[in-house]
């Protein structure tokens, strides 16, 4: 086949996808319409799962400090809101813009390490971003969180209220486009060459990839969508704390992405859906037992389960279309 | 003049004690490695050993530090051969998230065990008070610390670079195959090698209880700052994570002291710059 059309039909969208695209627009307004705003969370979880997908599934730079990103973008969306100007789409833009800035700050000390040495930079980035927003009281609120967010109405005509219409019709527009565009980058030349890269940096290095640069490049703009996905929970939540930065945001999105499987967009939405609900149903109850199940979960999927679930699904669809 | 000593020591005394607590990762994660960010876990199940003895069966606190020990490495070696050997070959990632599910658990079992409050124990009275020198006043229990740190330095530097075993374990990490080929069973060294420093992580959480106390999430409050002890003294380097644990504990109490607002900042900014530019740490041994 030739490479043109080679890549086309790998880009091709199938129907499953129209499916669910509608499903996910329509099913939360239809039947679930109490639980509108755990589903806008859902979208934004999803949203940022994404983003670490595209550096962790596509280019496979792991990283345990991704919310620094997004905390970035919800602070930047929540002080522009906060200090007055809370109009939604303009604040999205500047979050995504400051967060693909300090991107690309980072992106040069992320090509240059690998191994521990990576983690814990990352690691030790976003307990840096932590720190500096606890001690920066006066424009992040410190460790209570910052108060006075104001999101104006959507496009000036639809109000984000209790209820969350408008909330989740803005969250899953916000990720239906961002998906499309990280569709196509993934099918794009560039995003094969990442996935060379992960496989094989060597071979990449000698068929004349400039991998630093490529890697880069990914960073910025996984960096990016992680802002938006941190604007979106700022602006529909009207509040933003430290927490956005923290660890447990960065593996709990890790764990989100590993249990739908890495690599794949769909992997990603699939894991946030699954994660973000069973959260929701139980730790009302116990909190023990929810990190009880999410560890016993883990260690079933790295050992048993190394694609996640989509992995696992599409593996059985193969067999049972051969036999 | 002695408030300096004292505070000098404070932050000392508290660099022994993160050196405790992550000298044995520096044999997992460091010689072995393998990225163990169950070893928090490790640590606080070794608290609970010696919690246990303590105040509920009454056994003398010194008594129990063996236990901790013995317990916490019995039980890492069954988690070495059920689960972690699997991963050894298989890339950070699947070894972090395996390791962290590790740690999740642990907190549901701790907390179904012993409760979500903080514990400490009763010590005996020779740890108890003050050890009086001149115009200075330390804390028995402080100097206790760094007794038990430099001994257990000087034991383990002992074993693993001037004993049979020691010459094994080196082989085994440096050239699995070539080892196994001279006939060295692997599998048996990497598992006592991982019970020796899960081991360690119980000892050092036991001699933890009475400054950090323990509740289930022990294993995630500890692993931060031993991972920054390891990964910046150096991969594999146990007088790196001595130097790193004391440097790293002066600076942290000695700051908290000095600028209170930045002190954390610094820690963090420290190690990243110290990793972009050596990111195999400053003393390491490969």
């Amino acid at each position: 086949m030739e490479p043109k059309s080679w890549i086309r039909a790998r880009a091709r969208i199938s129907p499953y996808e129209i499916v669910f695209w509608i499903a996910a627009a329509v099913i939360p307004f239809v039947f679930f319409e109490h639980y509108l705003s755990l589903a806008a969370s859902v979208a934004v979880a999803a949203l940022f799962c994404i983003s670490l997908d595209l550096i962790l599934g596509y280019a496979g730079i792991i990283s345990l400090g991704h919310a620094a990103f997004f905390g970035i973008g919800a602070y930047t969306a929540g002080i522009l809101s906060a200090r007055g100007w809370g109009e939604p789409i303009s604040g999205l833009a500047l979050a995504a813009a400051v967060s693909a800035l300090a991107g690309y700050i980072v992106s040069f000390m992320i090509v240059r390490v690998q191994h521990l040495a990576l983690l814990m930079i990352t690691l030790g980035l976003s307990f840096l971003m932590t720190e500096l927003a606890i001690t920066f009281d006066q424009f992040t609120g410190g460790s209570d969180g910052l108060q006075g967010i104001d999101t104006w109405k959507l496009l000036g005509i639809w109000k984000f209220s209790l209820w969350g219409h408008t909330a989740y019709a803005y969250a899953i527009s916000v990720l239906f486009i961002l998906f499309l565009l990280a569709r196509r980058i993934v099918h794009s030349p560039f995003g094969l060459t990442l996935e060379a890269i992960r496989e094989n940096p060597v071979r990449t290095t000698a068929l004349g990839a400039p991998n630093r640069g490529h890697l880069q490049k990914i960073f910025v703009i996984s960096a990016a969508f992680a802002g938006v996905a941190g604007a979106l929970l700022a602006q529909v939540s009207e509040t933003v704390s430290p927490e956005a930065l923290g660890f447990q945001r960065s593996a709990e999105i890790a764990v989100m992405l590993i249990l739908g499987g890495t690599g794949r967009l769909y992997g990603a939405i699939l894991g946030a859906i699954i994660f973000m609900v069973a959260r929701d149903q139980i730790s009302g109850f116990y909190l023990q037992y929810w990190y009880f199940w999410i560890g016993l979960i883990l260690i079933f999927v790295v050992l048993f389960m190394p694609r996640g679930i989509l992995g696992g699904l599409e593996r059985l669809a193969r067999i049972g279309r051969r036999s | 003049m002695s408030t300096l000593i004292a505070v000098l020591f404070d932050g000392l005394s508290y660099g022994m004690l993160l050196f405790l607590l992550s000298v044995g990762l520096s044999v997992t994660l460091g010689l072995m490695n393998f990225t163990n960010l169950a070893h928090g876990a490790f640590a606080m199940l070794g608290g609970y050993v010696t919690y246990a003895l303590v105040e509920l069966a009454g056994w003398p606190f010194l008594a129990t530090l063996p236990f901790a020990f013995i317990v916490t490495a019995i039980i890492a070696a069954g988690f070495e051969v059920v689960l972690f050997r699997r991963i050894y070959k298989s890339g950070e990632l699947n070894q972090v998230l395996l390791t962290i599910g590790v740690v999740f658990a642990s907190y549901a079992v701790a907390a179904f065990f012993f409760g979500t409050v903080h514990h400490s124990v009763e010590l005996p009275g020779y740890l108890k008070g003050f050890v009086e020198i001149g115009a200075l006043k330390l804390p028995s229990y402080r100097i206790f610390l760094v007794v038990v740190a430099l001994l257990i330095t000087t034991v383990l530097v002992g074993v693993l670079e001037y004993t049979r075993f020691g010459a094994m374990v080196r082989a085994a990490v440096d050239n699995g195959k070539v080892a196994s080929g001279l006939g060295l069973n692997i599998s048996v060294i990497f598992a006592l090698t991982f019970a020796l420093g899960s081991g360690l992580a119980g000892l050092g959480g036991a001699l933890a209880i009475n400054i950090l106390f323990i509740d289930p999430n022990f294993g995630f409050h500890v692993l931060v700052p031993v991972l920054i002890v390891v990964s910046i003294g150096g991969l594999g380097s146990i007088w790196g994570s001595f130097v790193a644990a004391a440097a790293l504990g002066i600076f942290d109490v000695v700051g908290k002291f000095l600028f209170p607002e930045v002190g954390a900042f610094l820690i963090y900014l420290f190690m990243v710059v110290i990793l972009f530019f050596r990111p195999n740490g400053l003393f390491a041994r490969r």
